[in-house]
């Protein structure tokens, strides 16, 4: 980051421009290119290349919309980590166990609002247990808090597998967030000269505003508010946060709760979407663990970029080449691993 | 000294809890390794397939030849390398001579291969249904009394293309070969009979999210065949639902099984009036089903009509059943008599007579069906037509079927 920003005094092909000039024309061409393929009619042969324009714009969208889902989860993961240098491997159970908690709570009151607000706050509630009665008795130990997480999430998973069994739920979303969109991006022209305008599911892009919202809150709660400012202290130097009279224990149930209630809160929004299944919880911790480790730990940007790179790659991916599309998250994964170790955002430690 | 005597008194008690185990097994119970998915995507199905199984168990009272049936289960997640673990686990630790399973296709195949390694003990499939598994290469001691996906598909192209007037299908499936022999068998119809498949989606098991695929399939087409099974086929379903799909859909034989059908959400609208074919029909008026029916009932959890998994793995273990009755519930030889008896065994099931070819494939009749609402607010499978006795190689000559190729992504093809 701060290495691309700095302006270089060499020139790169000696007609006078600095590096920082030459990628922010490059990044002015890319944004070009991408509003030209969004907005103009394809001609064939783009279509030939890329399917067709309907299933290119889809996969754009769809990948923003599933990024803003792994940003929902990942956030929380991060923020723990960040703080306590927790890796906290029952993240997952988390995600899972906010979903049917917001199926049961949607499918008795018939009030999704209502599912998605049991949701968030049962699982703060699980957070601050888990950090209180298990995580502080080991602290400083970094292995065992981890291992112990794993063991959580293996014994969570078969209570959830007795409780909900292994079937297919879906959490039924209200009528107000029922049908789709019309974009004003054309997809086609018919024969007859008619438009055919892009539709989108409503639910998805509530799914993306509800992410944003989050993410510019967590924002502003971490750089403008008294508890934030704790939490950026703590994730730099917790001892010294500890010596000039904090109740760390405090800050830390405060960030348990927030990053496990998010989890959950995810799970009833992203259960809507998709669907409630076992397995889910492996799914989205892994995602949450690759679009940290990409974002870099710790980083509530980083994980905004992060899940932006893994759901775009994963939805490019499932429409363009299928059978290997997961490859290209790893791929990611791997670069970015090689290049800068610490994550896009993340600090060298 | 005294840690020695506590020693001896754990070895003495292990001894005893174990023994006792070993000697029964012996004597007047006969062990049965039941494999099937109890986990991962296909979970519903896994379960429904044990209903199935313990259906044709209590049928026999739990005894076979006048020994105490002992069923072990073994548990997988769908995929190949976990069947065989599985598998090896039945056959190499609890020592059972008889497997019935794996559920579905690339572990039917896979369990094939490890049956070769294992010629004294006795295959019986459960309901996997790819059609390599006994087609090509096939384990002389792998059964299947169940019949393949391409099978399965009989009449349903035809079926599409005259009666219900497509000319133009696009496919989405999982890649595996389950689902690619369902599309061939689909396509050898459907293309014979002057169809079009301008597009085939092969997505992964288990992908959560098909909107992006939804939205490549082309906008031309009159109807998309759908071969997704449990929580991939209600993904599907309900997004292509949210995103506004008019196209009629045309199932696969698990797309439309009752693991899909009973699930809850708003499925019912897109699924109103789907054709579709397999090995069973929810309406089916046949006594022998009815029977069935509410013996499957029984079961703890059973869904209100047995799906294709309860009802595979009930044909599998019924016939298991029956060879083991006809030798005396004798496996000491290496099973060599009950792979026998098993390869002439031709009986009545609840869904008409089955035998077996000459690859131990089932030949049986397939149900033409189409998705409508019951009084009771349940979907279910309306029987349309049944075609009798389907072998593997669909009524063509072998070597000719042989010529078709092996089933894969790109084949058959016919844009």
């Amino acid at each position: 980051m701060s290495l691309l920003d700095q302006p270089s005094s060499s020139s790169l092909s000696g007609g006078g421009t600095t590096r920082g000039q030459a990628w922010g024309l490059v990044g002015l061409l890319a944004a070009a290119v991408m509003a030209w393929l969004v907005f103009a009619v394809w001609p064939d042969w783009l279509n030939a290349i890329l399917i067709s324009k309907k299933a290119f714009v889809s996969a754009i969208l769809n990948g923003i919309t599933l990024a803003g889902l792994y940003f929902l989860v990942a956030s929380g993961f991060t923020l723990i980590f960040g703080l306590m240098r927790n890796v906290n491997l029952a993240h997952g159970s988390l995600y899972l166990l906010g979903a049917y908690i917001g199926y049961e709570v949607t499918n008795r009151t018939g009030y999704w609002l209502l599912g998605v607000a049991a949701g968030f706050a049962v699982l703060a509630i699980v957070g601050v247990v888990m950090q209180v009665f298990v995580f502080r008795r080991l602290e400083g130990d970094d292995l065992r808090q981890t291992l112990v997480s794993i063991g959580i999430s293996i014994v969570a998973a078969d209570l959830m597998l007795a409780v909900w069994a292994g079937g297919t739920y879906q959490i039924t979303t209200p009528e107000w967030l029922d049908g789709a969109l019309t974009l004003p991006i054309i997809t086609a022209v018919r024969s007859n000269g008619v438009s055919v305008f892009l539709t989108y599911p409503l639910y998805r892009v509530v799914v993306l505003a509800a992410a944003i919202v989050i993410g510019v809150g967590l924002w502003l709660m971490l750089h403008k508010t008294r508890v934030g400012m704790m939490i950026r202290a703590g994730v730099d130097d917790r001892a010294m946060l500890q010596a000039s009279g904090v109740n760390v224990h405090a800050v830390f149930a405060i960030v348990f709760a927030v990053g496990a209630g998010l989890a959950g809160f995810a799970g009833v929004v992203g259960g809507s979407a998709l669907s409630v299944a076992p397995g889910e919880d492996v799914r989205y911790l892994l995602a949450s663990l690759v679009v940290v480790i990409v974002g870099g730990m710790g980083s509530i940007t980083g994980a905004a970029i992060g899940a932006l790179l893994i759901g775009l790659a994963e939805q490019i991916g499932l429409v363009y080449f299928p059978t290997y599309g997961i490859v290209l998250t790893f791929v990611i994964m791997v670069v970015t691993l090689a290049v800068r170790p610490q994550g896009i955002m993340g600090k060298a430690r | 000294m005294r840690m020695h005597r506590r020693t001896l008194l754990a070895l003495a008690v292990f001894t005893g809890l174990t023994a006792p185990s070993m000697a029964l097994a012996a004597d007047d119970t006969i062990k049965i390794g039941l494999l099937a998915t109890f986990e991962g995507p296909f979970t519903v199905l896994g379960e429904d397939g044990e209903r199935g199984a313990m259906t044709a168990v209590a049928e026999m009272n739990g005894t076979v030849a006048g020994k105490k049936i002992e069923i072990v289960k073994g548990s997988s997640d769908a995929s190949p390398d976990s069947a065989v673990r599985a598998a090896r686990k039945l056959v190499e630790q609890d020592g059972v001579k008889v497997l019935v399973g794996p559920l579905s296709g690339d572990e039917g195949i896979a369990v094939k291969d490890y049956a070769k390694t294992q010629p004294n003990v006795t295959f019986i499939n459960g309901t996997s249904a790819a059609q390599d598994t006994t087609l090509r290469d096939p384990a002389e001691n792998f059964f299947r009394f169940s019949t393949d996906g391409a099978q399965w598909m009989a009449g349903l192209g035809t079926y599409a293309f005259n009666d219900k007037g497509y000319k133009k299908v696009a496919t989405v499936a999982e890649d595996y070969s389950f689902p690619y022999t369902q599309v061939f068998g689909f396509m050898a119809e459907f293309c014979k009979a002057g169809g079009h498949v301008p597009s085939k989606s092969w997505v992964p098991i288990g992908n959560k999210d098909f909107s992006s695929v939804i939205a490549a399939i082309p906008e031309d087409v009159d109807a998309i065949y759908v071969a997704l099974g449990g929580a991939d086929a209600v993904n599907f379903l309900t997004q292509y639902q949210q995103g506004g799909g008019s196209a009629p859909l045309i199932g696969g034989s698990i797309t439309v099984d009752q693991t899909v059908l009973t699930s809850k959400g708003k499925l019912k609208d897109v699924l109103k009036g789907t054709p579709s074919a397999g090995p069973t029909a929810d309406t089916n008026d046949a006594p022998a089903w009815k029977a069935f029916v509410e013996a499957y009932k029984k079961q703890p959890g059973a869904f209100p009509s047995p799906s294709l998994f309860a009802h595979g793995y009930y044909v599998d273990m019924k016939a298991t059943l029956l060879g083991l009755d006809q030798v005396g519930g004798d496996v000491s030889d290496g099973g060599k008599k009950l792979r026998d008896a098993l390869s002439k065994l031709s009986f009545d099931t609840p869904t008409g007579k089955v035998s077996l070819d000459k690859n131990r494939n089932a030949i049986a009749d397939i149900f033409l069906t189409e998705v409508t609402e019951g009084a009771d607010g349940n979907l279910m499978n309306k029987l349309v037509k049944v075609v009798p006795q389907v072998n593997q190689t669909l009524g063509i000559p072998e070597d000719e079927f042989m010529k078709l190729g092996a089933v894969n992504r790109d084949n058959p093809s016919c844009p």
